[in-house]
């Protein structure tokens, strides 16, 4: 029997307020456990939560961006149920108005639904160590949004296409890090099957603790599998919330539908309504950002780009913002071939990320372009340029990667090659045109690849047609 | 000294009468030597007469104008102070030190007053006769056998047995004015909002509020004057406006509802009396008025509901992890949750948890929490109705005058009925006061209660002191 595999996404987002949501902690990743918590944020008797206007403006920018009708009338619930990571025991969320209802991500051709956007706090961290557990309650009250769409993705590549959207559109809002490692940006999956073509869903499950798009591939591929063969072998689904285990690269179940705490939802009574006003939403809709979608448009009309290189280069706002920097001030042509071949090759292979900023990255492009050094030399002078180095020139120099533009050296070192490859130039003349093609790698090596391309083509030329 | 108002005493320290180490002195001796178990913790007799040494200096060079500068004062264990040990008469928090300061006491010592004291109460605010404490029950000074009232049932009674000058308490649905009824001194609970809640810990957030209990209504305004206003720690703190407390009872329309008077379980003396001060009001200018109130049967519940519901959540946090009593012996986290919650709470508390938790449960949400919610709405649209007619509302504080100790809470439904009269101010948010307006038969104390419009607590205090200018 085929199947089809119904996915539906919870999308946790840390917003990055300078503070956090109901206190003026930092919100900072990676301080050192306790250091950015006070008496409000681990709830300390008789502390009030005072909401974070910030939030507000963040939230809706997301909200907008994600073609959200806007809540005017707001509330924030608690969320009863005991855990040491949430020191109140009750976590302030939204549950009866959130702010943002019923919008959409295109995915290509594709809309995926979202049913509702609501603004919550984080909880702690635990820390298991030694037969112990330690708590850290610097996350406690870092602002989030959950995103909750409708199960309208019907596989891997969907989830991930959703999610990079997403995560597209809060980076140009810069309302989010997004980074799923450090936990800012992360995604529950539920997921049910059902055989092809019915109409009828499948009991679904939650999965969590998924921490990267790889992960979110494999636990797909996996929890399908699952079902289909728990089905398959004449078995029923039980709806439960699983945990991913990557390691293992299998999901453990974490609670059944039985177990499902009640969490109490009732309004905050600390917290004030807010009411957000139209002018309010307004001036916020008019100052959203350009995202990747108009921009790739922009980019393949005004620097000449194909529409494929021009959505590799504007997915995500980092990249779009250093070539269009670069671009007003060197070859976009050239700018876009390294960024879309070089830069990519080594973050991919080094695994490290490009330190590279436009000012020298123009510089690097102007050099190649006027003929400094040429792309041979040019890749290693691109590498010190990827890691953040800003003296070009320095290093041409120092390096010695200067391109050689030099009539009477390049003569020298071509009549050497012809003198060194009497076949290869019998050869070219017996009619053979690969073979000039190997006398300018000779003369190239010789130069140590610095040698300017089209001087060394006319000097070899030169020689063929004087001789 | 110990008998002087607050205001009083802050007169003779500016006029070097009295110095302030010696006000403290005194305040701390009669807080040690308290024959009604009003404190649960005094504060370090040093630190305190440092404190003083530096207030005199300042109210010397002019830096402290307050009238109340130098005057000592008693705070309800509920109150968040700064280094000093703030219990709320629980189990749960017997070694709980907050490193904050509520925003009141903040503002009281800012303004030159000493907290010399933590007063007790029911446990975590959780009782109408301060007999549900981890440190015992408070007594009545009028007939140690009677129970003081609560929950503010110390400062109540310290402040009647001139055990503390003046006090700061809470009031969550009477806590304040009751007490202050059975103890025969005057409490004040201002406007929802009017005084920031940080620092207070949380009984039933949308209904908790602080203020003063003290021997007459010019001193709790003088307080409420210090501890009003806007606070940034607070969402839902506000600013009341800038209105001149009302000298004159001229032409005043006070309305009296006839279910305060009638059944409900009112005495007798407590109705003469109420009668009674509505003769004073009307001698003074004022028109009285009867009128129903047409919610009466739904009050209790309502309250009863919401104060559980929150109070279910807000006591959540004492769990035994970060602080306060942790049970031994305890070997997973479920034990932990559990024996310590068990062993922390006492009964009183144990049972309004569970019946915040029962009510806030996924299928009765409906039927209670929320039909709550609308008798609260329905409640302070009436009010807002009554208010565009009248002034204020005058009625009794409590349906009798202070019970024997153990009486109540070997009836607890009764004990609950108790509040109905006070608890309407607080799902209204309104501002109110209690004043003593005589004796019943036994000599006990009878307190009359002024209700005015949100955000008019001056209107409140207004009538409460110019009744007492009367009266003396």
């Amino acid at each position: 029997m085929n199947w089809d595999i119904v996915i539906g996404l919870e999308i946790h987002v840390e917003l990055s307020t300078a503070s956090k949501i109901f206190c003026g902690c930092s919100t900072a990743f990676g301080g050192e456990p306790n250091t950015q918590c006070c008496p409000v944020c681990i709830g300390m008797p008789g502390t009030l939560p005072v909401l974070n206007t910030r939030v507000l403006d963040f939230a809706v920018k997301a909200g907008l961006a994600l073609n959200c009708q806007i809540t005017r009338y707001n509330k924030f619930d608690r969320k009863n149920y005991f855990y040491p990571d949430l020191p109140k025991a009750y976590q302030i969320s939204q549950l009866h108005l959130p702010f943002a209802r019923n919008g959409f991500v295109d995915i290509g051709d594709k809309k995926i639904r979202i049913h509702e956007i609501h603004m919550e706090e984080d909880a702690g961290k635990l820390i298991h160590s030694s037969g112990k557990t330690f708590l850290d309650y610097n996350r406690c009250g870092v602002p989030l949004i959950e995103i909750v769409t409708e199960p309208d993705m019907t596989c891997a590549e969907e989830v991930i296409a959703c999610l990079t959207s997403v995560k597209s559109m809060l980076e140009y809002l810069e309302v989010s890090d997004c980074q799923m490692q450090e936990g800012s940006l992360r995604a529950d999956v539920n997921l049910s099957v059902k055989p092809k073509g019915s109409t009828e869903f499948g009991t679904r499950t939650e999965m969590k603790n998924i921490n990267s798009f790889k992960a979110i591939e494999r636990a797909i591929a996996y929890e399908s599998r699952r079902q289909i063969e728990v089905i398959s072998s004449g078995g029923e689904i039980s709806q439960e919330t699983r945990r991913w285990d990557d390691n293992a690269g299998e999901s453990f179940v974490m609670r059944s539908k039985e177990n499902a705490p009640d969490y109490r939802y009732f309004p905050d009574p600390d917290i004030p309504p807010i009411s957000f006003t139209d002018e309010f939403i307004a001036s916020i809709q008019e100052n959203q950002p350009e995202f990747a979608k108009e921009k790739a448009a922009r980019f393949a009309a005004e620097y000449g780009l194909t529409p494929k290189d021009a959505a590799i280069l504007t997915t995500d706002k980092n990249t779009a913002q250093l070539y269009e920097e670069t671009a007003k001030s060197a070859s976009p042509k050239e700018t876009a071939v390294w960024m879309l071949g070089e830069m990519m090759y080594l973050a991919s292979t080094t695994g490290a990320k490009p330190k590279i900023t436009p000012p020298p990255f123009a510089e690097f492009i102007n050099a190649v372009t006027g003929g400094k050094t040429n792309r041979t030399a040019g890749k290693q002078v691109f590498e010190y340029v990827f890691g953040g180095g800003e003296d070009v020139a320095g290093y041409i120099e120092k390096h010695g990667l200067a391109q050689i533009n030099d009539d009477a050296s390049i003569a020298a070192i071509v009549e050497k090659v012809l003198a060194a490859n009497a076949d290869a130039v019998a050869e070219y003349k017996s009619g053979k045109e690969k073979a000039f093609g190997f006398l300018v790698g000779q003369t190239m090596k010789e130069l140590k690849g610095k040698g300017n391309p089209a001087l060394v083509n006319a000097a070899l030329k030169k020689h063929f047609t004087e001789s | 000294m110990m008998n002087l108002t607050a205001l009083q005493l802050g007169e003779k320290i500016r006029a070097g009468e009295i110095g302030v180490a010696e006000a403290v002195t005194a305040a701390l001796g009669a807080a040690e030597n308290s024959r009604t178990n009003a404190f649960v913790t005094l504060a370090d007799k040093e630190k305190c007469l440092s404190q003083a040494d530096t207030i005199q200096k300042k109210i010397s060079t002019g830096e402290l104008t307050s009238p109340l500068a130098g005057v000592p004062i008693g705070i309800k264990d509920n109150i968040c102070t700064s280094g000093l040990r703030t219990t709320c008469a629980s189990k749960m928090l017997d070694n709980f030190i907050p490193p904050y300061s509520a925003t009141a006491v903040e503002k009281l010592e800012n303004a030159g007053l000493i907290v010399v004291g933590k007063l007790n109460m029911d446990e975590f605010g959780m009782g109408s006769t301060s007999e549900t404490s981890h440190y015992g029950a408070v007594k009545n000074p009028h007939d140690e056998n009677r129970v003081s009232g609560g929950s503010s049932g110390g400062c109540a009674a310290a402040v009647a047995a001139n055990e503390t000058f003046i006090s700061l308490g809470t009031d969550t649905g009477g806590s304040i004015r009751q007490p202050a009824s059975y103890c025969g001194v005057t409490g004040f609970k201002p406007t929802y909002g009017a005084v920031s809640r940080h620092g207070l810990i949380a009984y039933a957030s949308s209904l908790d509020q602080i203020g003063p209990i003290a021997k007459n209504a010019a001193d709790c305004a003088e307080i409420h004057k210090i501890i009003a206003g806007r606070d940034p720690k607070d969402g839902t703190s506000l600013d009341l406006p800038e209105t001149a407390c009302i000298k004159g009872v001229i032409g005043k329309k006070i309305a009296i509802p006839e279910d305060c008077l009638i059944g409900n379980g009112v005495d007798e003396d407590v109705k003469n009396n109420i009668l009674e001060t509505a003769k004073k009001f009307t001698e003074m200018g004022a028109s009285i008025d009867y009128i129903k109130l047409p919610f009466n049967e739904y009050v209790i519940p309502a309250y009863y509901i919401i104060a559980t519901a929150e109070a279910s959540s807000n006591l959540s946090r004492y769990d035994g992890v970060k602080y306060g009593f942790r049970s031994e012996g305890a070997n997973s986290l479920l034990q932990t949750y559990n024996a310590t919650r068990a062993e922390g709470f006492g009964m009183e508390v144990i049972k309004r948890i569970l019946l915040g938790t029962f009510v806030l449960s996924s299928g009765f949400y409906d039927a209670y929490y929320k039909k709550a919610l609308q008798v609260k709405a329905l409640i302070r649209k009436h009010f807002a109705e009554t208010f565009y007619n009248y002034d204020a509302i005058l009625c009794p504080v409590a349906p009798t005058t202070a019970p024997i100790l153990g009486e109540s809470l070997s009836d607890p439904l009764k004990m609950y009925l108790s509040d109905i009269f006070t608890v309407t101010a607080n799902l209204a948010g309104l501002p109110a006061i209690s004043i003593p307006c005589g004796k019943d038969a036994n000599g006990l104390p009878i307190g009359a209660q002024i209700i005015s419009d949100v955000m008019k607590d001056k209107v409140v205090l207004g009538l409460a002191q110019a009744y007492q200018g009367v009266q003396q």
